[in-house]
């Protein structure tokens, strides 16, 4: 603290110091968001900013393609792709929504995050526009995105959840048939730990994996209205709901699942799909990339040996085996998307385009008349299901709002763990409904 | 000798402070100083004030709130009620149980091994430049690579853990490291612990290497043992050294997230979540901001009230000349 030269000259450069500061966080702030252009002209030059979650081949270079096809036709719109990996799009796309934005065309699952960003005045309702080429979808493909009589989003992708079993070690285990009840079900359990073998794959860190269980015996005892209903009347303390979690809980005491599945995630090189691709178990309960994720995690292709069978029906039941829950994939438009961006979804959906897509293994057809491109006859199994359904149900954790869904998550995981009775896993998702 | 050398320095020190000025010039000299100190941390302040200040008070403001983030600002008042939810959460109690648990081990095992390995490596020892670089080098990974390489060497079907154990014969002690809610945390300790102990040790290597050679040499020559020496030499004189070390040990454990969140999630059924694996849930994945901003507030407040108190009670004496040093030049 010796004091000081000429005064004018410390305050100058004081000031330089300030100026240069405030500019580098106006040089921060002032980047991105220049694709705001809503103008109602389809003609007019326009930028189309996309984000997607097919961040790998084989479905990555399709949407390349596709983008390029479009804009070769259409000279005044300009399209750029981000392809995000799915975690780091759903981080991504939280911060962003948080500011008031959306990209002009992202993926959506549908269901209660999409109908958050709806209220929140985020996404587009595309009714109107997609009145023209509705009927060419398969309808329970579109019905993610719907409500009130509303669309809001078109899918690209529709499949379902369902077993895929290693018909090898049914065979070694004597199982004749694929059980179509829980009680079949719970015998091949037993049987499969007789021969020695890992019935089943979860990934119990992930979570998500084991709330199909749950909401599948919901499904089989209330039907999928009583399902629905339940979500509307926010009330999931029925005598159903803890009679699923007990049908759960029988499983769970048989002990079925591999050596430590409680922290097992679902897509790495000890996940539960590579498992399941490595031959070290006999089933999991998955959707329709399950054997693509199997391959890639494992490196190992099971082939022949795997099967698919609809979850079994329970006895008693409101529900029928030809009943699904499922989803896929879809796309929202933002709120100020340009026009081509609607008519771009479109041209994504024609049955042509669809079979490109579908071609590539990692896409179930949502347009009537792409389901020939479908290469694989286990695939077209799940395909043929969903087009056949009886009832539709969206997974817990897409169609409810996120804080419900998570805690649907979270609290059968604690009741596979046997941290939480069925009766508290009954009055925890009522209490979140309730909260939400 | 030694002797000597420390009772010269303390007068060196005094002289060092100026005599106070008179009074009026004094004044004038004052408000000069204070324009001139705040033109240079004008810089500072609007950085300071637009990522630390303006996020707290936001998240303060937003954790009084019902929100899920989207759709222009928070209008659904709800008070306290995002807070008086958090101290009934079983999940958040055990988070801060967590918490504890692993300052606990950290202060009672980390620190105090750091010190042995550090203490090790300050003798004359061949290759001790090696040692010292090969236990430093983790700290330099980022958690996430630490995490990503840990959840292989834990995994259970096909770890190298459980393969080390199962090659020595000890294939009893082969566990479920991340999947059993019981072990977890203390899988996660040593993992802690593996990255982190490389920092501390290095720390006091060189607060040990500050330490003046004559003054062990004149303790020795005094008759003390090597314990001795290290108690009531060595150990005092690395005081202010290991005071700070705990406090980051402290904090880092307090905002814990990369590691955790890539190694287990937090999982199995929240057995290793922490305060900030919390609060990310709730905020990106739930879409309960005001209830992640709730989470947010509390940690804040828990991190600051320890610095505040640690900084009076614990660290006073280390950092007493930097206040008080100013206050006599006025």
């Amino acid at each position: 603290m010796t004091a000081s030269s000429p005064m004018p000259r410390r305050a100058f450069l004081g000031a330089l110091g300030a100026g240069a500061t405030m500019l580098g966080i106006g040089a921060c702030s002032s980047s991105g968001d220049d694709s705001g252009n809503s103008g109602g002209d389809p003609n007019a030059a326009q930028t189309i900013e996309w984000w997607h979650i097919q961040n790998t081949p084989p479905m990555l270079p399709v949407w390349q393609e596709l983008a390029d096809q479009y804009t070769a036709q259409h000279s005044n719109v300009k399209i750029n792709i981000t392809p995000i990996e799915n975690e780091a799009f759903k981080a991504r796309l939280t911060t962003v929504t948080q500011s008031g934005d959306a990209p002009d065309i992202f993926q959506t699952w549908g269901g209660g995050v999409l109908k958050q960003q709806v209220e929140a005045g985020l996404a587009k309702e595309l009714t109107g526009d997609l009145a023209s080429i509705k009927d060419s979808l398969v309808s329970t493909g579109v019905q993610p995105y719907e409500w009130d009589g509303k669309v809001y989003g078109v899918p690209y992708d529709i499949g379902m959840v369902g077993f895929w079993y290693n018909k090898k070690h049914f065979a070694t285990a004597g199982i004749s048939a694929p059980p179509a009840t829980w009680t079949e079900f719970l015998d091949a359990v037993r049987k499969l730990k007789g021969a020695g073998i890992t019935p089943i794959s979860l990934a119990g860190g992930a979570k998500w994996p084991g709330h199909y269980y749950w909401t599948y015996l919901s499904m089989r005892l209330l039907g999928p209205d009583g399902l629905k209903k339940a979500a509307a009347d926010k009330k999931f303390d029925s005598p159903e709901f803890i009679q699923a979690g007990r049908h759960l809980k029988e499983l769970v005491d048989l002990q079925p699942f591999q050596n430590g599945f409680l922290g097992a995630p679902f897509d790495t090189p000890d996940g539960e799909a590579a498992v399941m691709g490595n031959g070290q178990a006999a089933m999991e309960l998955q959707g329709q990339w399950a054997p693509a994720v199997q391959k890639e995690q494992s490196g190992k292709d099971l082939g022949a040996d795997l099967d698919w069978f609809s979850f079994p029906a329970v006895d008693g039941g409101k529900g029928k085996v030809t009943d699904t829950m499922g989803g896929g994939g879809g796309f929202a438009v933002g709120k100020d998307a340009p026009p081509a961006a609607i008519d771009f979804l479109k041209f994504l959906v024609t049955a042509d385009n669809q079979r490109k897509a579908v071609a590539t293994g990692s896409v179930l057809p949502i347009t009537k008349g792409a389901e020939d491109a479908i290469q694989d006859a286990r695939q077209k199994k799940v395909a043929d299901a969903v087009s056949k359904s009886t009832g539709f149900q969206l997974y817990l954790d897409q169609d409810y709002p996120p804080s419900v869904g998570q805690t649907v998550n979270d609290s059968v995981a604690q009741l596979i763990a046997g941290a939480m009775s069925p009766e508290d896993v009954a009055k925890a998702v009522t209490e979140a409904a309730q909260n939400a | 000798m030694t002797r000597s050398a420390v009772d010269e320095a303390k007068p060196a020190r005094a002289r060092e402070v100026p005599e106070p000025p008179a009074d009026s010039t004094g004044r004038r000299r004052f408000r000069t100083d204070l324009v001139t100190i705040v033109l240079f941390l004008l810089p500072a302040l609007v950085l300071f004030g637009l990522l630390v200040l303006a996020p707290i008070l936001l998240a303060s403001y937003t954790s009084l709130f019902k929100w899920n983030g989207l759709g222009g600002p928070p209008e659904d008042f709800i008070g306290l009620d995002n807070f008086t939810r958090l101290f009934s959460d079983k999940v958040f109690l055990g988070d801060l149980q967590h918490a504890a648990i692993l300052i606990a081990l950290t202060v009672v095992f980390q620190l105090p091994f750091a010190l042995a390995i550090a203490l090790l490596l300050c003798q004359r020892i061949r290759g001790r430049m090696a040692f010292r670089l090969l236990f430093f080098a983790p700290y330099v990974l980022s958690e996430v690579i630490a995490g990503v390489l840990f959840a292989m060497v834990f995994s259970p079907n096909r770890g190298l853990a459980n393969h080390l154990f199962g090659l020595v014969g000890l294939e009893d002690l082969a566990t479920n490291w991340l999947a059993d809610p019981a072990v977890v945390l203390y899988s996660l300790f040593f993992v802690i612990t593996w990255k982190y102990f490389g920092f501390h040790m290095i720390l006091y290597v060189a607060a040990r290497q500050a330490i003046p050679d004559e003054i062990i040499e004149a303790a020795t020559i005094d008759g003390a043992s090597p314990w001795e020496t290290f108690r009531y030499v060595t150990l005092p004189l690395l005081g202010p050294t290991i005071r700070i070390s705990i406090f980051l040990a402290v904090i880092g454990t307090i905002q814990l997230f990369d590691l955790v969140w890539v190694l287990t999630r937090g999982g199995p059924i929240h057995a290793s979540e922490t305060m900030a694996v919390t609060m990310f849930d709730f905020g990106f994945v739930r879409s309960q901001v005001g209830y992640g901003s709730a989470i947010s507030v509390v940690m804040f407040m828990i991190s600051f009230v320890f610095a505040l108190f640690y900084q009076r009670f614990v660290m006073r004496r280390d950092i007493e000349g930097a206040v008080t040093g100013m206050r006599d030049r006025r």
